[in-house]
């Protein structure tokens, strides 16, 4: 409950935003017969889990381990009596692990206070015990808060053994630890934690290394100690910082993953309180509150929530079900009885929606599941010695093969359970039909859900309104809101879409009136978890809200349950409303709806707002507590008399009040307001409480606009295509931070203010972050009264028409930014005439922001030193301009012209240009010879560029992005800096899509795909879903270049800081923070306005925490985002960048206007365009941009001259010379306060506050050594070589670093197949065979983990069962998830089933599996896949490319397939003589890639080869009976074909025929 | 928005002039409008830029865009309305305007601009056409007075911006009819004088007071105004030409061009100049000095009188026809522009500088020049070179001085308030957010008379700042646009 070694809040460092992933494992026997050797195992489990930890800067101080077992008593019998007490019966007294205070003093008065509860409740301490350990090996920041650890045991009086002892227990520990906390002795909880207090179970864990668990604990090392399960956990933290109690397992549970909606979940948890009754609990249900304690993990939480629920009366196996449930909404393939229970329960709990695996127990059962898109890893194996073994990974257990009789995984929403106590495995069906039948949730459903939609209509009642003009102006609508906004929604409904980046001010500092709305930032998920893709993974989603009151939690045999309102989506229309309104009447008087005005009298003006909140509030609390159930806040009588409170302040006041008052689940809040248009608004209102939103203003604003709309559209139409519209972009919020439901989403609060104050926030955004201060309600309310004088006053462009905005288009009456025609034009004329005075004109009028506010750089004054040092010694510039980098910039967001320009210029002064996703050309690698231009290299450009001998073409860092497009093994060896982007400023958590229309044959040529064909990128790496796995994809990186550093690209938003700390112990060479505002090609543009935060505050929050940590000397840290000016280089260095990123900037200097059009392709200045017509207009040229750097590193010069810098280093993190301009008046933008981003954490001297170390990767380890080494023949001289090894789980990312060798020597095409041949046997470890190039072949025997054959190159991989297991290879799992992502060729044989996620986005590989789990060829573009048995749910999302065949015996088939993109089709019969002759043709013989042309072969002869090949390789029992009975299966197998690549196909087809058909002209003519 | 692909569908379509042979034998306005349909063509042809340049390359700050999209869409009324949101005259600036909005249109860098100004003339033409344009009188008056000295462009868009805030508003103008420059400064084959009569017709529903032949510091006293109105706007123009002083100056026939254009205007309207006064270039041989916009305005009408000849000299070198669009884009760059009137039959020269006036009689008869060559001197400043030898002389029976002109005229009202000026003799006043006031008290200035001799639109600019600079002085705060 408190963390002593967690650093304090400070500066724009806050302990709640650390994160933690890990991993997880159990041991158990099954019938429950305990040993020591459960502990040893549990042990070795953890030992073989080190890699997923992490350490920090002292290697000695890992993040936390440890393990729970069940209560030893002959142990501790033993133990006790030596202290002289002897303990009761087994099971009938409890025994508490406590972490304690060293202080004597302090540890006895929690000892009294632990006596004094305990008697209070009944009980007795019975003695304490000292638990011996062992700190020799620990590292000095763990020693320095190591606990006092001792063992209490408790007399349980008259208390039955078994449920009501563990639930006395549990109310014991929440009233000590409540008690503990409100002792004024203690001052706080300080050192005080109780790891468990149960009659069942013990955990021992601390700030431990996986292997020093056992050491630092002589307990677990005892024979007496003995246990029939064990429950492991290894703590990758983002942090550095020894927390003793973060440490899993915690008393019910371990997890792996990540809770998103966890704000909401505390917030709901608390809301409940007064609705909440148990039976078994009592009056001692009040004892436990409250019952989340502020400031604890996401995990710590979610068992404080499961351990209430199993005391209130849940099975554990239930209780996980209604915290985790399984995606139930939009699966055909559920039961009915199923579907009932989770529809049942959904209106008890909101989801604890995130990654996650859990791993729970109670000390009888042991169980795991997994989140309901299964993102977390989770193995497991039986033994024919009744042994159950289940980790993030399998081989942890050294366990002979032939003792193995099953190994499967969890799969998404599944679970697993094992009753000890019954001795048997209860799997995830039985379980769940059991649960499912309990009760009659069907009929309970039937009589007490009503779905609104469904109710009949009621006449909508005719509202008084003013003119529509007027109203919209009173809620701030602008012209750009019809034009940008809304209209693209009415007419496509979609989200509308934009480019090139935010350049206008923040909220806080706009001279205009802003809406509430807009202070707010989207969060978003990166590193420590995924987005989803709410498009091809909609089976996740859903947007169902329940208006209205929930029912009691813990009543769970309640008799009659509560009747519960269903919106299957929250966007409500007039109709819906009017049933709302009425819905006393439509529902037999269950429900009753009270609307409350959020308008006051006009006359009290801005002064008059906080009253009328508070009196909004009284009203709501007493409508609660007068029997209203539904309440609907409405501005609908807003007129020239009355004024809006904004409805986002009055829904979150609202909604914060009744949670205070513990009424909040005892209603619904349905918000019906004019403001609310765009995504982000009905984001916001939800994420601050709305269950439902009525914009009645944005219906009639799109009902009123017929001239833009196209004539056959009518206005219902276009109003039902917006609330379409709206849906989709919800859905892209929630997803974009990884949470998959309204329910869940609705009061998480993800947002960050920013320019709001802490007054204003605490009180009515409780818990929301806020750094940098700003306005107050008095503004807020001010600007509302201005949009109100805007619509009722006299001013006569306001008369007839609505502000222009200016927002997304410059206008001059319209907001302001940062580029304007005078910076583009004079920056232009700078760089192009190589005038320093015109540049620094230009770099005025961005630096210069005392009449106009735009940044909150802007804001500060760079101090001036006494000792300023002459300008001739400060670091010439062209070592400064090494330090700079230009953005990712794909070669299809911007053309060969503009990409090459920049890779020119960049090379010439030593600079990085970046690749962007999506490849590059491998002609651009060789450097330039003598009279060699652009053209003679890449003969397809438009516009050419003369080189210089020397020059060269290629973009020294190569971006990995979740598209993997390109990402070849030749393509990383040539890079001198691998950036894994994990998020876009521009678009953060959000994937992409290159529509078919955009890919060009150059395109498609270095992407691996089709022309034509469109490409999606997905929102998340599949291979990312944490921190740990984020540092595995480092791990394969550098594996395959160990010369390249590796970048990790985060985006800014409050919490960044911690992860970029993970990030430095995940051994990143370099981070990269870009600010929300970056450019972009394409991307929704409420993502480019409202997603992610200034890089001022993620880059300051940044350095203090790694600084904090000691992480910061060994990790590069660049900046980007708006670069403009020497003046943000140096406050970015200042702020702690060593480096730094421009985009927009060299792309304004090779010619860009602003246009915002890239998205369109009509780019006029050839710069972001593929059309060649427009590209002949590029002008830029390298020497502009070089002009360009040189003068930006010439005005950081001068700055440094007057600090009295003389070095570029000496300069960064020294924001003590920054200070906030003085004198500012503007009326927003006084309140701001910058003292957090201008702290600076207090160090230990010497402490590196730049970069100057370097990370240890740790590849020395590398089983790719031994590997090369033996390999030599063939590196050198092709001579082929064969290699037998053992491998173990810990020998990860086996052959990448061997390929990258031979890449680096023969390039993408490598050497002849077979020339490697490496044998190994044994577990491999992740990503076996990464980015393995052509001519490497790996064979496994045995079973590999998650990622193997990641970024295939051209290598062949082959995985089969040892010769001596005993399982059926085609039923038991061999590989791991996410197999051959971003594969690019080459070839795979898997005997046996492979997880989810098989072939993802896949691009050339070909690839036989004999079952597979959910998303199989999930956006593949490319190659072929063969699944030889059953394929997952949700089978071809999102895939445009390649063909996959699918054996699908039980012919449901069609309902796994997501057949969006896709047609499936059987497979015809081969022509006989061609299949034949060819199956004994060639290719057999010279074992040689199997040839597969789409083009050119029948698929039956495809098929029929991949068969053979795939016995050939592997042996496949299976492979072996279809062949023999071929055609009894061929008709079997489904055909899963895309329909854009079948297009394709036949226009490739087409045009090879037209260019055959001259020359057949010609022979017969 | 717009078309996103128009630029590259249509290529950009001047409208058609009257051939010169027809064109010249009268003082009408020969443009021939396109078709509505090639109008919306040519409106698709903007990009609707993320940065529309034409908005910031033109004075009054068009919103260009968005009326070229409206066009497109044929929602010409609205476009009208977003128009006169900005420009209270569009119909002037559609027809005089040198559309600095044109040079700054994206399209200009590699191609053709849009033809912004003639999408203007064409809404605005539609506008009168269709009855769209009316009075809008104030609802209700703020009961203050303002006088405004001067009926041209700054003047009038002054009158009517505060007339429709809803003050009480009299211009005072010296001439008989009102407009200044508009009307008797333009000729009518580039402006004619219905435009400016309907306008003066729609501001005088508006509750404007014109007064005429009222030449204050004159025939009024200027501190009258001081006395009788809550604010006085000076906006008088810059009038007084810069001359050429060289041998010969004083003969006959050698005129400033303001002493020959407005008698024409006049003729057209119907007024008679006695014989004595008339300055006409029938039948002779005319120079005009000055290659700006005033000497080609002096050329048509020359040519219009039938003229036997027509040459245009001017002191500067010939400027390049094709600047480098790369570093003068979106400014307005220094090429050679040809007039219409210069279309009509003439001859140009550059590098010219006059070294005196020959007669007979006491009139002109030859001008005898010499070419000049500009040089950087030492800092880069260009300095003129004679070039030894190169005198010559030509015939000139009429030689019409359009200099340009250096401040406004000083004695008179500007000496009576005692106005303070700037170092160029203009009235000194600021064009910032509460700019426009002159160092007198509750006198404002707008126009050529505060920033020196410019375009139309730039007075219309002015007028409607200083308009609003008036409004916020009267009433503590203002809603009209900046």
């Amino acid at each position: 409950m408190s963390h002593p070694g967690l650093p304090a809040r400070q500066g724009l460092y806050d302990p709640r935003h650390e994160h933690d992933a890990c991993g997880v494992g159990f041991v158990a026997h099954i019938r429950g017969q305990k040993s020591h050797a459960i502990v040893e195992q549990g042990l070795q489990i953890l030992r073989n889990l080190s890699h997923r930890g992490a350490t920090g800067a002292d290697p000695l101080a890992g993040d936390g381990a440890g393990i729970l077992i069940q209560l030893p008593d002959a142990f501790l019998r033993r133990e006790f009596l030596r202290n002289g007490v002897s303990l009761p019966v087994a099971g009938s007294y409890g025994i508490g692990m406590l972490f304690l205070p060293r202080q004597s003093e302090q540890r006895r008065t929690c000892e009294e206070v632990i006596a004094q509860t305990a008697a209070a409740e009944g009980m007795a301490v019975l003695g304490w015990r000292d638990v011996p350990t062992n700190n020799l090996r620990l590292g000095r920041g763990v020693r320095d808060v190591e606990p006092a650890i001792r063992q209490v045991a408790i007399a349980c009086g008259e208390i039955p053994a078994g449920e009501s002892l563990e639930r006395k227990l549990f109310v014991l520990r929440k009233r000590i630890e409540h008690a503990i906390r409100s002792c004024a002795a203690l001052g706080g909880a300080e050192g005080f934690y109780i790891p468990s207090l149960s009659s069942r179970t013990l955990v021992y864990k601390g700030m431990l290394l996986a292997d020093q668990v056992a050491e630092y604990y002589p307990d677990l090392a005892d024979p007496a100690l003995v246990t029939a399960l064990a429950l492991v956990h290894q703590r990758f933290s983002t942090n550095t910082f020894p927390t003793w109690d973060l440490a899993h397992p915690f008393r019910m549970i371990a997890h792996n993953g990540e809770i998103n909606t966890l704000r909401g979940n505390v917030n709901w948890m608390a809301a409940r309180r007064a609705t909440m009754s148990s039976r078994f609990l009592g009056d001692d249900l009040d004892k436990l509150w409250p019952l989340i304690v502020e400031g604890q993990s996401d995990s710590a939480c979610f068992d404080n929530a499961l351990e209430l629920l199993v005391a209130g009366g849940y099975s554990l196996a239930h209780a996980m079900m209604l915290l985790i449930p399984e995606a139930w909404a939009g699966n055909p393939l559920m039961d009915e009885k199923r579907r009932a229970f989770y529809e049942y329960h959904a209106a008890l709990m909101e989801p604890w929606d995130g990654p996650a695996a859990v791993a729970f127990t109670d000390g009888r059962q042991i169980g795991a599941t997994l989140d309901r898109n299964g993102l977390r890893p989770a193995r497991y194996l039986i033994t024919d010695e009744d042994i159950v073994v289940m980790a993030s990974e399998t081989g942890v257990l050294d366990i002979p093969e032939s003792r193995i009789t099953k190994k499967w995984r969890l799969q998404p929403g599944k679970m697993l359970l094992i009753d000890l106590e019954a001795g048997r495995i209860i799997d995830d069906t039985e379980l769940k039909d059991r649960l499912a039948a309990l009760r009659p949730y069907r009929t309970w459903l039937d009589k007490t859900q009503l779905v609104l939609e469904k109710l009949a209509s009621v006449p909508v009642a005719e509202h008084e309104a003013g003119a529509l003009l007027d109203r919209q102006q009173a809620f701030g609508y602008t012209q750009e809101d019809i034009k940008f906004i809304l209209a693209p929604m009415a007419i496509g409904g979609q989200e509308p879409v934009g480019s090139m980046g935010n350049d206008t001010p923040l909220a806080v500092l706009s001279n205009r009136p802003k809406l509430l709305y807009c202070y707010f930032k989207q969060l978003f998920a990166q590193v420590t978890n995924p987005p989803i893709d709410p498009i091809r993974e909609e089976l996740v989603m859903s947007l169902v809200s329940f208006i209205g009151p929930r029912p009691n939690l813990l009543g769970l045999d309640q008799a009659e349950p509560h009747r519960r309102l269903e919106v299957t989506q929250p966007v409500l229309t007039g109709e819906d409303m009017a049933k709302i309104r009425r819905i006393r009447e439509c529902t037999d008087g269950c429900f009753d709806a009270i609307t409350l005005s959020m308008c006051y009298a006009a006359d009290q003006g801005a002064a008059g707002m906080e009253a009328a909140l508070d009196a909004l509030c009284a009203g709501a609390e007493e409508a609660v507590r007068n029997g209203h159930n539904v309440l609907i806040l409405s501005d609908r009588d807003v007129g020239a008399l009355l004024l809006p409170i904004p409805a986002l302040l009055a829904t979150s006041a609202v909604h914060h009040h009744l949670i205070r008052e513990g009424l909040r689940t005892k209603v619904g809040l349905v918000i019906e307001t004019g403001s609310a248009r765009e995504v982000h608004h009905f984001a916001l209102l939800a994420g601050y409480g709305a269950e439902a939103v009525h914009p009645y203003l944005a219906f009639e604003t799109i009902a009123g606009m017929a001239e833009v709309l196209p004539a056959d559209l009518k206005p219902a139409e276009a109003c039902k295509r917006y609330v379409k519209a709206v849906d989709k972009g919800l859905l892209k919020v929630m997803s974009k931070m990884g949470i998959s439901t309204y329910q869940s989403y609705c009061g998480a609060q993800i947002f960050e203010a920013v320019g709001l104050n802490t007054t204003f926030v605490n009180r009515y955004f409780t818990g929301t972050a806020s750094k940098v201060e700003g306005v107050g309600l008095g503004e807020v309310a001010q600007e509302a009264v201005r949009w109100h004088q805007l619509a009722y006053g006299d001013a006569p462009i306001y008369r007839s028409a609505l502000d222009t905005g200016g927002e997304y288009a410059y206008r001059i009456r319209g907001e302001a930014h940062m580029w304007t025609p005078q910076s583009i034009s004079q920056l232009q004329h700078a760089t192009r005439t190589n005038s320093y005075a015109t540049y620094k004109e230009y770099a005025k009028l961005i630096n210069d922001q005392s009449q106009r506010l735009m940044t909150l750089r802007g804001l500060f004054e760079i101090k001036k030193s006494a000792r300023p040092v002459p300008l001739e010694e400060v670091e010439p510039a062209r070592e400064i301009v090494k330090r700079f980098a230009t953005g990712a910039m794909s070669l299809g967001s911007i053309s060969t012209e503009a990409h090459t320009t920049l890779a020119i210029a960049m090379n010439r002064i030593g600079a990085k240009s970046n690749t962007g996703e999506g490849g590059e050309d491998a002609r651009r690698y060789p450097e330039a010879r003598e009279g060699e231009s652009l053209r003679s290299r890449i003969p397809s450009v438009v516009r050419d560029i003369g080189l210089q001998p020397g020059d060269s073409l290629r973009s020294r860092i190569k971006q990995v992005a979740a598209g993997r497009f390109g990402v070849t093994t030749e393509y990383l060896v040539s890079a001198d800096q691998i950036q894994i982007k994990m998020a876009q400023g521009a678009k953060p958590g959000e994937g992409g899509q290159l529509p078919g229309h955009k890919v060009s044959e150059y395109i498609a040529q270095l992407r691996f795909s089709v022309p034509g064909v469109g490409l999606i990128s997905p929102p998340p790496h599949h291979d990312i879903y944490s921190i740990e796995d984020l540092a595995q994809l480092i791990h394969d990186l550098k594996n395959v270049n160990p010369r390249a550093s590796i970048s990790v690209k985060l985006v800014s938003e409050v919490g960044v800081g911690t992860v970029a700390a993970g990030v430095s112990k995940a051994h990143a060479d370099h981070v990269t923070i870009s600010g929300h505002d970056g450019g972009t090609g394409a991307s929704p543009l409420s993502s480019v306005m409202f997603a992610g935060s200034p890089w001022e505050l993620g880059l300051a929050e940044t350095q203090q925490t790694l600084v904090l940590n000691q992480l910061r000397g060994r990790i590069a840290v660049q900046v980007d985002g708006q670069m403009k000016t020497g003046r943000d280089v140096v406050i970015g260095a200042l702020l702690g960048a060593d480096e730094f990123g421009f985009a927009t900037a060299p792309l304004v200097v090779e010619g860009c206007i602003m246009m915002r059009k890239c998205h369109l392709n009509t780019c006029p200045v050839g710069v972001a365009t593929q059309d060649p017509v427009l590209r002949k207009r590029f002008t830029g040229q390298p020497e502009h941009v070089i002009n360009y750097f040189f003068f930006v590193a010439e005005e950081v010069r001068e700055y440094m001259a007057q600090m009295g810098f003389r070095t570029f280093d000496e300069m960064i993190g020294r924001n003590d010379m920054l200070d906030v301009r003085a004198g500012i008046t503007h009326w927003k933008a006084k309140g701001l306060d910058f003292s957090r981003i201008l702290h600076q954490p207090a160090t230990a001297a010497g402490a590196a506050i730049h970069h100057r170390e370097s990370q240890n990767h740790g590849l020395d380890r590398a089983l790719d050594h031994e590997l090369i080494r033996q390999a030599m023949p063939a590196l050198e001289s092709r001579k082929p070589v064969t290699i037998d090894l053992p491998v173990r789980n810990i020998n990860r990312t086996i052959g990448a670093m061997l390929s990258g060798e031979v890449a680096r020597r023969f390039g993408h095409a490598g050497l002849p197949d077979d020339t490697i041949v490496i044998r190994a046997h044994g577990t491999a470890g992740q990503s076996f065979g990464a980015w393995l190039t052509h001519g490497v072949t790996l064979e496994l025997r045995g079973d590999a983990n998650d990622y193997v054959g990641k970024g295939l190159s051209g290598g062949r991989i082959v995985i089969s069962p040892p010769a001596d297991s005993r399982i059926v290879a085609e039923d038991n799992i061999i590989a791991g998830n996410t197999v051959l992502y971003g594969a690019i060729d080459g070839e795979c044989y898997i005997r046996g089933v492979a997880g989810e996620r098989f072939a993802v986005r896949n691009s050339g590989a070909i690839a036989v599996v004999e079952g597979a789990g959910d998303h199989g060829c999930e956006y593949m573009t490319g190659g072929t896949v063969l699944v030889l048995g059953v394929a997952g749910r949700n089978f071809a999302a999102g895939m445009s490319g390649g063909i996959a065949f699918v054996l699908d015996e039980a012919g449901d088939f069609t309902k796994r397939c997501n057949l969006s993109m896709v047609e499936l089709a059987p497979v015809p019969e081969e022509d006989r003589t061609i299949g034949e002759n060819e199956a004994q043709g060639g290719e057999l013989e010279t074992h040689g890639v199997v040839n597969i042309n789409h083009l050119e072969h029948s698929d039956a002869t495809i098929l029929r080869r991949l068969i053979q090949n795939h016995l050939r390789y592997t042996g496949s029992t299976r492979a072996r009976m279809i062949l023999d009975n071929f055609d009894v299966y061929l008709p079997k197998f489904v055909k899963v074909m895309p329909v854009e690549y079948r297009r394709a196909l036949a226009e490739m087809a087409a045009a090879q025929a037209r260019a055959q058909q001259p020359e057949s002209l010609v022979k017969h003519g | 928005m717009g078309k996103p692909t128009g630029f590259l569908e249509f290529g950009r379509q001047d409208p058609a002039e009257l051939p010169v042979t027809e064109r010249i034998r009268f003082y009408k306005e020969f443009a021939l409008p396109l078709e509505e349909r090639e109008m919306a063509r040519q409106g698709a042809r903007c990009m609707d830029c993320g940065i529309p340049f034409c908005q910031s390359g033109c004075p009054v700050n068009n919103i260009i865009p968005d009326w070229n999209d409206l066009v497109y869409r044929g929602r010409w009324k609205e476009a009208l309305a977003v128009l006169h949101s900005t420009n209270n005259f569009p119909e002037f600036t559609g027809r005089v305007c040198p559309a600095p909005c044109e040079e700054a249109c994206t399209l200009n860098i590699n191609s053709d601009p849009v033809t912004i100004k003639n999408i203007e003339h064409a809404i605005i033409d539609k506008g009168w056409e269709e009855g769209w344009v009316q009075p809008q009188p104030a609802a209700r008056g703020t009961g203050r007075r303002v006088a405004i000295v001067g009926s041209g462009p700054a003047g009038l868009a002054c009158a009517q911006q505060l007339a429709r805030a809803g003050h009480a508003v009299t211009v005072f103008e010296k001439s008989d009819r009102p407009g200044g420059l508009l009307r008797y400064g333009i000729p009518d084959f580039k402006l004619e004088k219905l435009h400016v009569e309907r306008r003066i017709e729609q501001m005088a529903a508006e509750g404007v007071d014109f007064r005429l032949n009222q030449h204050v510091g004159v025939n009024v006293p200027a501190k009258t105004l001081l006395v009788e109105y809550d604010a006085v706007v000076l906006a008088g123009g810059s009038e007084h030409p810069r001359d050429l002083l060289v041998p010969g100056r004083q003969l006959k026939g050698v005129h400033f061009a303001m002493e020959f254009l407005p008698q024409q205007n006049r003729r057209i309207a119907g007024d008679r100049i006695p014989e004595d006064v008339a300055i006409t270039a029938t039948g002779k041989h005319v120079v005009v000095i000055g290659g700006g916009d005033t000497g080609s305005d002096c050329v048509g009408t020359s040519i219009r009188q039938g003229a036997r000849s027509v040459t245009q000299i001017e002191l500067l070198p010939r400027p390049p026809e094709r600047p480098d669009r790369l570093v003068t884009w979106p400014d307005w760059p220094l090429k050679l522009r040809t007039s219409t009137s210069q279309q009509e039959g003439m001859t140009r020269d550059w590098g010219v500088a006059t070294k005196e006036f020959a007669g007979r009689d006491g009139c002109v008869r030859s001008l005898r020049a010499v070419r000049v060559e500009w040089r950087k001197d030492g800092r880069g400043a260009p300095t003129m070179h004679e070039v030894p030898g190169s005198e010559f002389e030509m015939k000139a029976e009429l030689v019409l001085l359009a200099l340009g002109y250096l401040h406004p005229v000083h004695e008179g009202m500007l000496s009576e308030l005692a106005v303070g000026l700037d170092g160029r003799g203009n009235i000194a006043a600021t064009d910032s957010e509460g700019g426009y006031r002159t160092s007198v008290a509750k006198v404002f200035a707008a126009g050529d008379t505060r920033r020196g001799q410019s375009l139309v639109v730039w007075a219309i600019r002015e007028g409607r700042q200083a308009a609003r600079a008036v409004d916020e002085f009267l009433m503590g705060s203002s809603d009209l646009p900046r």
